[in-house]
């Protein structure tokens, strides 16, 4: 029988899957935020998980909000991304050391 | 059992494309797992029950914010073979370090039932039940403020989105309507007084 586990197992690789791809993909600041992307997928995973085992609504409604703040930060990022692009030619992470961090 | 062989088929696929979105050479391909991965999060997601999260993790993302994904990756011309040198000298070690996370998270996950053997399922929906009607009913009601406020965050980004990416171009000829609209007539033409020309 499918359950709480299996779902949780899944998320657990999904989220550290995408961990692994930002420290590996260090050049390709898109490939970093679609590795975002997972990892907020997996959070979702982990909610609809929880409020289905737990029979409780409110998990699919952070659900609902998480699904909402991520479009958002994806829309600014992808600006963010063109601005970076069109003033620097590149979106290299590595290149990215105007400020000296 | 006809419902775990699904559920097995879906999450290796998932992974998979997990897999595709991390380690593919090529961001177009890369948006394209990644398109697959939300798919079959919604397969999962609606043999969860949790049907109208998965129409939204249709519709919003794979219809809107992988569209714009694709849309910026094919905008910016990356040259592929920049990307290719991307696997740094930290691939190993993270490598190494995901394996032990996901080897550490599995045990501590299925740690509780190690003596029962098996997973129980989630417990069945009462006959009648509407994911939406319940999700609505709890969303407008108990979680109005938050709601109120996701709508700004919304509009937050619409503002931000806009005023990051809009520029003005040097050297581009356009009508200031403000000002045409207020000019008079005494500012164009100037009436001279003058005596009329003697007769020749």
């Amino acid at each position: 029988m499918i359950g709480l586990q299996h779902y949780l197992t899944l998320s657990a690789m999904l989220f550290v899957l995408s961990i692994a791809g930002i420290v590996i993909n260090r050049r390709n600041l898109i490939l970093l935020l679609m590795c975002i992307e997972l990892m907020l997928l997996s959070v979702n995973f982990n909610f609809i998980a929880f409020s289905r085992h737990l029979g409780d609504d409110t998990g699919q409604v952070f659900v609902f909000f998480i699904l909402t703040v991520a479009a958002a930060e994806a829309a600014i990022g992808l600006a963010i991304l063109v601005v970076l692009f069109r003033n620097r030619r590149s979106i290299n992470v590595q290149e990215l050391n105007t400020m000296k961090g | 059992m006809f419902q775990a062989i699904l559920f097995y088929m879906f999450a290796a696929v998932l992974v998979g494309a997990a897999l595709g979105v991390v380690f593919s050479r090529n961001p177009v391909h890369a948006v394209m797992f990644l398109v697959l991965a939300f798919f079959q999060s919604a397969c999962l997601w609606l043999m969860a029950e949790a049907e109208f999260l998965a129409i939204v993790l249709v519709l919003v993302y794979v219809g809107a914010v992988m569209v714009l994904f694709l849309f910026v990756v094919m905008m910016l011309d990356i040259k592929v073979e920049e990307v290719q040198r991307g696997l740094t000298r930290y691939a190993p070690l993270a490598i190494a370090v995901a394996l032990l996370m996901t080897f550490e998270l599995i045990q501590l996950i299925w740690m509780r039932n190690q003596g029962e053997g098996s997973a129980t399922g989630f417990a069945p929906y009462p006959e009648g039940y509407s994911n939406t009607e319940s999700l609505g009913s709890v969303l407008y009601t108990e979680h109005v403020y938050a709601f109120e406020i996701a709508a700004v965050v919304l509009l937050l980004a619409i503002v931000a989105a806009i005023t990051l990416t809009m520029r003005k171009r040097p050297g581009l000829k356009v009508q200031n309507i403000a000002k045409q609209v207020a000019v008079r007539a005494k500012d164009r033409i100037r009436v001279v007084k003058m005596d009329a020309e003697k007769k020749q």
